[in-house]
């Protein structure tokens, strides 16, 4: 059935190739009323479905925020559910319009897959996890250890420059889906789980004992993870890499869902841009002058979303960390809206 | 017949004769195909182009920079995307080899076992075939793996025999031996042994067909080629050593490794393929008359040999070619290691190697081909195999 999958979406590549490239993705989604979105398969924090069956996290709410932008309703969102090696097929087809699924930006899938970044929502770093009966502390100890691996990710060349550059051994298992992977981890097939930092958080949640495990103090690279366009269409683009700078903005001036309303009142000329009281910023993108307060009214501003998913209000307790707005020392800069 | 009538009415205009015209929308619908195709082909190519997708195989030459936890020739990290595919496909070929075999062994077991006169047998036969033929084999790939892994110590408390093969929840470690070179003794006595076990059976079948005598062929071959080669082995002063596997760091290093995940696969498809090849075998015996087994029970022959000698030559014509189908489906059915992690074509082409580079359309067309090819070579084996067991008229 694998092979099943991976040949219709080579079939689909072809077929759909022919009559996605010329549409424009803003009429075809204002026309069919819903955003089409690539989630992953369930990532706790980040894309995995509430006890009512409701998709939630960082990656939902990215794709809630365009269709907030673009279609004044946050609700029409279609998920398509990817895993690692399907996800840039998915969305070069045109089976989804926005990628939001935990994606590391990497020069080689900017400029060789025909997709563009459309912005960071997550600085993220490839780390460790692993057992604390095994009684390791760094994970320059690991040396001879069996590593398990989602397929298709970063995490599988990374592994292999650090343990290079390392001068040490290891043993990959390659699974599927995260799932696959924790369930392997689990059963002590692997003697260390390694993947974004944030993911290892989101899956300890799903074990039994979480404190019988402990995330190892190496960071090994760099994971900056956002939504990801296709290329040649770049009014797409813009929106949703605008969509995602306005969620940063709203933080930075104070803006979040509760207060949004009084807000158009405010006599911060920066606010009454962000929110369309003045300027044709909204018209320069093709939306409504209204598209960033219905992204924050509907969705909120990026602190609201972090921590109702990862931070301090969500079971994962991340830290902000380098997430932090730039003027708090992190690294979340959101270009002027002016 | 049709031939004879047409000719007195050749006046008739060329669109109306149902031979030319059955050419001409033969003709119609081919060029129809081609049109499409190429319609696609062009279209494809040419949003390619625009998107800035890059294309071409020359990503095969670039290194994969990934590890790969089994593979039957020598594979790095620094090696290139073709040596990875070429892992996957010997990968693939394995596992499925593996399988076939056991397929086989149990459904031609469980098949007969189905027609057995003894009540038990019969009746676990048939809830063997119905139990796991309608289960997905996903799931029962994914039930054996877990069941495998769940049952089985970590490295540290591996089980062990006598301190040479370890059995844990990494795989099964046994002592490979290392061949020095007077080795080649050995090798040489087992080709011989070989050749003196055909020239055997050969002589068997005429002394058979001489004078009616049986000579114990099976014994004999087996002694033969097992004690030869260990004969010139122990003469030739033990050219081998073993290599032992041993608990270095965190798990165990050194001697042969069985990956629980070729285990898993294996075991359930073969589980699983080999509940439709004893339907083909029962369907096969059900197809010899009665009557056939009854002469032979006259003659006074044995139930096995009555089984070997009249009911399976007659009923192997029956049984191949659906058997075939099924070898066909084990291997195809093989891709589905990816749930599980065995790096076989699917997983470690199809998967990582196709995230790595974002080549859809060659890395696909690739996997297809190589599935396309087995299956093709499969197939052709197999029917040189259907047409020896035609019944040869004299």
């Amino acid at each position: 059935m694998k092979l099943l999958k991976s040949l219709s979406i080579g079939i689909a590549t072809l077929t759909l190739a022919t009559t996605v490239a010329s549409a424009d993705t803003l009429e075809t989604t204002i026309k069919n009323g819903t955003l089409s979105c690539g989630l992953s398969t369930g990532l706790p924090g980040f894309a995995s479905p509430d006890s009512n069956g409701v998709w939630k996290g960082i990656d939902v709410d990215e794709c809630r925020a365009v269709a907030a932008a673009v279609l004044g309703d946050a609700n029409k969102v279609k998920y398509a559910h990817l895993n690692a090696k399907e996800r840039f097929t998915a969305l070069s087809s045109g089976e989804v319009d926005v990628l939001s699924r935990n994606t590391t930006w990497t020069a080689t899938r900017d400029s060789s897959l025909g997709v563009n970044f459309a912005g960071v929502n997550f600085y993220d770093g490839q780390g460790f996890l692993v057992k604390k009966d095994l009684g390791v502390k760094s994970a320059k100890e690991l040396d001879g250890a069996t590593f398990c691996i989602q397929a298709g990710t970063t995490t599988e060349l990374n592994l292999t420059d650090y343990f290079k550059a390392n001068k040490m051994q290891y043993t990959p298992i390659t699974y599927d889906t995260s799932a696959q992977t924790i369930e392997g981890f689990k059963a002590g097939r692997c003697d260390a789980l390694t993947s974004d930092s944030s993911q290892l958080y989101s899956l300890r949640t799903t074990l039994k004992d979480p404190s019988s495990t402990i995330v190892l103090p190496e960071i090994i690279s760099k994971e900056p993870l956002g939504p990801v366009v296709r290329q040649g269409d770049d009014k797409w683009f813009n929106i949703v890499k605008w969509s995602h700078i306005a969620l940063l903005n709203a933080e930075e001036l104070g803006v979040n869902s509760k207060n949004v309303d009084e807000m158009l009142k405010s006599n911060n000329p920066a606010v009454k841009r962000l929110l369309g009281v003045t300027g044709d910023i909204g018209k320069n993108l093709g939306l409504d002058p209204k598209w960033a307060y219905n992204i924050i009214k509907q969705v909120g501003n990026y602190q609201e979303i972090f921590d109702r998913n990862v931070g301090k209000d969500s079971p994962l307790k991340i830290s902000r960390g380098l997430n932090k707005l730039w003027k708090d020392g992190g690294l979340q800069y959101g270009a002027p809206i002016r | 017949m049709m031939k004879n009538r047409k000719k007195p009415q050749s006046n008739v205009a060329f669109y109306n004769n149902p031979e030319k015209r059955a050419i001409i929308y033969q003709v119609l619908a081919l060029a129809g195909i081609f049109l499409f195709t190429y319609f696609i082909l062009n279209n494809m190519f040419i949003n390619i182009e625009k998107r800035g997708i890059n294309t071409g195989f020359d990503f095969l030459g670039n290194e994969a920079g990934f590890g790969i936890i089994q593979s039957l020739i020598h594979y790095d990290e620094s090696n290139t995307h073709g040596k990875v595919f070429v892992v996957g496909i010997l990968n693939t070929i394995l596992v499925s080899a593996i399988s076939i075999v056991f397929a086989t062994i149990i459904g031609l077991l469980i098949g007969v076992g189905r027609l057995s006169k003894n009540w038990m047998i019969s009746k676990l036969s048939m809830i063997y075939v119905e139990t796991f033929r309608n289960i997905p084999v996903l799931l029962q790939i994914l039930f054996w793996y877990n069941v495998v892994l769940a049952s089985l110590p970590g490295p540290r408390q591996s089980l062990s025999y006598f301190d040479t093969i370890f059995f844990n929840n990494r795989g099964l470690y046994i002592p490979k031996p290392i061949l020095e070179s007077g080795f080649i003794a050995v090798f040489i006595a087992f080709i011989l042994a070989i050749v003196a076990v055909v020239y055997l059976v050969k002589w068997a079948k005429k002394k058979h067909e001489n004078t009616g005598e049986n000579f114990p062929i099976f014994f004999t071959s087996l002694a033969i080629l097992v004690l030869s080669p260990t004969i010139v082995f122990f003469i030739s002063g033990s050219p081998a050593s073993l290599d032992y596997p041993a608990l270095k760091g965190f798990n165990f290093r050194g001697g042969w490794s069985l990956i629980p995940e070729l285990l898993a696969l294996s075991f359930a498809l073969s589980i699983y393929t080999a509940t439709y090849i004893a339907e083909a075998v029962r369907a096969g015996i059900e197809s010899v008359p009665k009557g056939q087994q009854e002469a032979a029970q006259a003659l006074g022959l044995k139930d096995y040999v009555i089984l070997k000698k009249v009911v399976l030559p007659q009923a192997l014509r029956v049984i191949i070619p659906p058997v075939i189908n099924q070898y066909l489906n084990l291997t195809k059915n093989s891709s589905l290691a990816t749930a599980i992690g065995y790096p076989e074509l699917v997983t470690i082409f199809a998967g990582t190697t196709l995230n790595v580079v974002g080549q859809a359309i060659e890395i696909i067309l690739m996997t297809m081909a190589v599935y396309l090819t087995l299956s093709i070579i499969i197939s052709i084996a197999m029917n040189y195999l259907n047409k020896k067991m035609e019944i040869k008229e004299r």
